[in-house]
């Protein structure tokens, strides 16, 4: 199997609820449940028909299609709608990929965590946690990886506000 | 008599000759030997991803020669190919042949760099020097047609920015012949110094299917015995009309996938990359670089993964389109940034020094860690 | 009474003279030739701008040096931190006291010298532990130890090559050691020492044998590369001296140069002939007295220097060693073999 076409029937067979939809692209990626999402990368990476052993790239998006309103101070805040996590696998052998996504509410954002599958999702998870503030159940080690630990705020959501002070120190300019 | 011993923390950067940037190692150690390593990184954010959604397409290639700022020219290359599939364009021959080049010149200097601070690492200095002296040509040829020797914005999407200049080709035949011999040069001097191979051979190893699980890739990956190179694997551009091979380690002195196979690999990349400069050297066609370099940059609403073999592994661009004049999202994916994360796996129950020299191996460039 | 005085106050001023005329102008010597040569191995020029060929770099530096502000963390024992460095200059300056740099000059001619010279260099090891303790830095505290562990691991085997060469020449005092090699480029102890026979040609490959054990551990009590883990830059920064800046950088900086040619010279006296000319002497072929003291001067400093070279040559060739394979080199390879090594020479020296 190489196309993801036959992946997505494989996998629609074999989670029916969970794998949404085939979504057409440049690259064209399966939407999935963030609740299911463990089990599917454990599936694809033990299953004989699949054997994708490179987790390449996890990525997080800000979809900010949720009501935008203002608040007292004038800034945008964007209430409801969903994030996105990419997952981006990889097969060495064949050079086969697939592409998932998760969709996740923009206020509770929790996804499955698959780092203990693909270890390389680790800091990938870790990064889209930093960065985008989406929770991922059963991560190891879930810390902010490129802000400092004490940093507020998840700087690529797109409603984020550049901070007037850190640590007392002035750092808008 | 038993004496009590206590676990030291060690703070291994951020401001440490050897940790190629600022990035900071935790390690926990008991006297000489390492019992864990916690990386911290983020010393040198930029909020790359950050900028991106506030610059036109055009406006963020300067942006990715600062990413991995010892491979500009790779990181480019990555950037608007992935663009480009975005827009689905074709781009004339000649361009796809000078950025092949610049490419593979680029990746010869940055393997020097490996090279050489991998060796200040374990404490050669000499060899350094001899790498920086190499190194220094590709930069005189790269400010030749670029006006820049490390951060060139050479590429654009659907070409370049500016063409060859005469005779900048038979410079570049001139350099080949110059650097064959230096090669070997090298290897007399470090690779095969006894003193480098008890220091490097079976130190670290990375066994591969670790190396896949934690999604390493590039040297680092094939040292471990893996042959997977993007290049080969899933040809872009025209990388497929050419004749090289893919150096994976073979534990020549050790173990496959120790310290010194992930040197070694570099040095037999760089001669690779040498056929590959001489191959599309001679076949290079004539024609305007700028032909089709759209006028105004508008992808339709998408997303889009493209991916390079750079030289320090698979960087890859992720862009989300929502059909505006700026990308609404791109991810970076970043090979020392994967590869590092695999440091604490084969860092433990090594000495000190060890883990120095594993992370010269790993030829981590910070400022495609921290983005 | 009077008489005494001024002999201890001749005596001093004796001692300290080689220090002064050539000690230290050897230093800046040493610091300026090893970037050259460092420089000529790299293909580059070296330090190019203060003076022609940089012929003044070393003395500018000295100069900044001594200008910089003298930094001291909060946190590091003052005695101690000061003390060091005095403790480390002391101990590789004051071996040069027994040095004979030619018949007509030596420091203290005292029977025990190469037993001095032992004993007086092991005192850096205590100023280094010193400085790396007091530093109050775990990096320094690294480097103190290794530093700690090298040094008095490698002087055993340095020891034992000594004392096997003590044996062929049957005094611990070094200018008799090197009056014994004159005359001719064969009565060297490399090539088994003045006496003819049998037992002369036999002696040559243990003496060969213990050379090269001797200069390999010299350079691990000189914390020269390949044996330089105690300051390791790559890995743990400066070692012992991370926290110290200025003249105390200095001191170390100095003391360090200063032993390279201690040993070197060490080396000169038990195996190449100490001040001994290899080829005879302008001075006896012309009849003047005192012209064979100063070209014993000048073969002394040759050779020397020569050894010096090598030492840099080395620096700049080979990668640093781990500090376990370092004590493996020393208690595995060259303690035994010194010890056989000491065993069949004095077996020979018996025959």
């Amino acid at each position: 199997m190489k196309t993801i076409n036959e992946f997505f029937e494989v996998l629609k067979n074999n989670f029916n609820d969970a794998v949404v939809e085939l979504k057409e692209d440049i690259d064209s990626y399966i939407v999935v449940k963030a609740d299911s999402i463990d089990k599917i990368a454990e599936f694809i990476k033990t299953n004989n028909d699949f054997k994708f052993d490179f987790c390449t790239c996890v990525s997080g998006v800000d979809d900010a299609n949720g009501t935008k309103n203002t608040d007292e101070n004038g800034n945008v805040v964007i209430n409801g709608g969903t994030m996105s996590v990419f997952y981006h696998f990889n097969r060495l052998v064949d050079d086969a990929k697939i592409i998932f996504r998760v969709y996740v509410e923009r206020e509770n954002p929790v996804v499955n965590s698959i780092a203990m599958i693909y270890r390389a999702a680790d800091w990938h998870e870790r990064e889209i946690f930093d960065l985008f503030g989406i929770n991922f159940t059963n991560h190891p080690d879930l810390r902010r990886i490129l802000m400092p630990y004490d940093w507020e705020g998840h700087p690529l959501r797109k409603d984020y506000k550049n901070p007037e002070f850190y640590q007392g120190i002035r750092v808008a300019y | 008599m038993s004496l009590k011993t206590e676990e030291l923390v060690l703070n291994m950067g951020p401001q440490h000759p050897s940790t190629h940037g600022v990035l900071r190692l935790e390690l926990l150690v008991d006297g000489e030997i390492v019992k864990n390593v916690i990386p911290h990184l983020g010393y040198l954010h930029r909020c790359f991803e950050k900028h991106t959604e506030a610059l036109q397409y055009f406006q963020i290639v300067p942006y990715t020669d600062r990413l991995d700022y010892l491979a500009s020219m790779g990181n480019n290359f990555g950037y608007v190919l992935t663009i480009e599939k975005l827009l689905k364009i074709e781009v004339p021959e000649r361009v796809e042949y000078i950025r092949v080049i610049t490419a593979e010149l680029q990746r010869i200097a940055s393997h020097l760099v490996a090279i050489g601070t991998f060796g200040i690492d374990v404490g050669a200095f000499t060899p350094f020097l001899f790498c920086f002296r190499d190194r220094e040509i590709i930069l005189n040829l790269f400010e030749e047609i670029t006006g820049a020797r490390f951060l060139y914005n050479f590429m654009a999407v659907g070409g370049l920015n500016y063409d060859l200049s005469n005779g900048w080709v038979d410079k570049v035949k001139d350099f080949i012949k110059y650097f064959r011999p230096k090669l070997k040069e090298l290897n007399d001097l470090l690779s095969f110094n006894k003193i480098f191979i008890e220091r490097t051979a079976s130190v670290g190893i990375l066994p591969a299917d670790m190396a896949i699980n934690y999604g390493v890739s590039g040297p680092m990956l094939r040292a471990s015995g893996v042959k997977y190179d993007i290049r080969k694997n899933d040809p872009y551009s025209i990388y497929n009309r050419f004749d090289f091979d893919i150096p994976v380690g073979q534990g020549l002195q050790g173990t496959v996938g120790d310290t010194w196979d992930r040197y070694w690999v570099r040095v037999l990349e760089i001669e690779e990359s040498l056929k590959i400069v001489e191959q599309a050297i001679e076949q290079i066609p004539e024609g305007d670089v700028k032909a089709a370099i759209p006028k105004k940059i508008k992808p339709p609403v998408g997303t889009a993964y493209g991916r390079v073999e750079n030289p320090r592994g698979e960087l890859g661009f992720f862009v989300v389109s929502d059909g505006g004049n700026n990308p609404f999202r791109v991810k970076v994916r970043p090979p020392s940034f994967c590869n590092l994360s695999v440091i604490n796996e084969i860092c433990k129950n090594n000495l000190v020094s060890d883990v120095v020299a594993i992370l010269g191996s790993t030829d981590i460039v910070l400022g495609e860690v921290d983005r | 009474m009077n008489n005494l005085v001024q002999e201890i106050i001749v005596n001093l001023l004796l001692a300290a003279a080689p220090l002064f005329l050539w000690i230290l102008p050897y230093a800046l010597l040493a610091v300026y030739l090893e970037r050259k040569i460092s420089g000529f191995m790299q293909d580059r020029l070296g330090p190019m701008r203060v003076g022609k060929w940089g012929l003044l770099q070393s003395l500018a530096d000295i100069v900044k040096l001594l200008q910089k502000e003298d930094i001291m963390a909060d946190a590091v024992d003052k005695k101690l931190f000061n003390l060091a460095p005095l403790l480390v200059f002391i101990g590789s300056y004051a071996a040069f006291a027994t040095i004979p740099f030619s018949s007509i000059y030596i420091g203290s001619n005292i029977d025990l010298g190469v037993f001095f010279v032992t004993a007086i260099s092991a005192l850096v090891v205590a100023g280094l532990l010193l400085g790396a303790w007091a530093s109050n830095n775990k990096y320094s505290l690294y480097g103190g130890m290794r530093t700690a562990a090298q040094i008095v691991s490698y002087e055993i085997p340095t020891a034992i090559v000594i004392l096997s060469v003590v044996i062929i020449a049957g005094t611990f005092n070094l200018k008799e050691m090197s009056e014994q090699q004159t005359a001719n480029i064969f009565n060297w102890y490399i090539f088994g020492g003045p006496e003819l026979g049998l037992k002369k040609f036999i002696l040559i490959p243990f003496m060969l044998v213990g050379t090269v054990i001797y200069f390999i551990s010299s350079l691990a009590e000189v914390n020269r590369t390949p044996f330089d883990i105690p300051e390791a830059e790559s890995e743990i920064i400066g070692g012992y001296h991370t926290e110290y800046s200025g003249m105390k950088f200095a001191f170390f900086f100095l003391a360090e140069y200063a032993n390279m040619f201690a040993v070197s010279a060490i080396i000169t006296i038990l195996f190449f002939g100490g001040y001994q000319s290899p080829f005879g002497y302008l001075g006896n072929l012309l009849n003047i007295k005192w012209l064979v003291g100063v070209e014993q001067i000048f073969w002394f400093l040759f050779k020397g220097l020569l050894f010096v070279f090598v030492q840099m040559w080395l620096r700049w060739t080979l990668p640093r060693l781990r500090i376990d394979q370092l004590m493996v080199t020393c208690w595995k390879y060259l303690i035994p073999i010194s010890l056989v090594n000491l065993i069949i020479i004095a077996f020979i020296s018996l025959l």
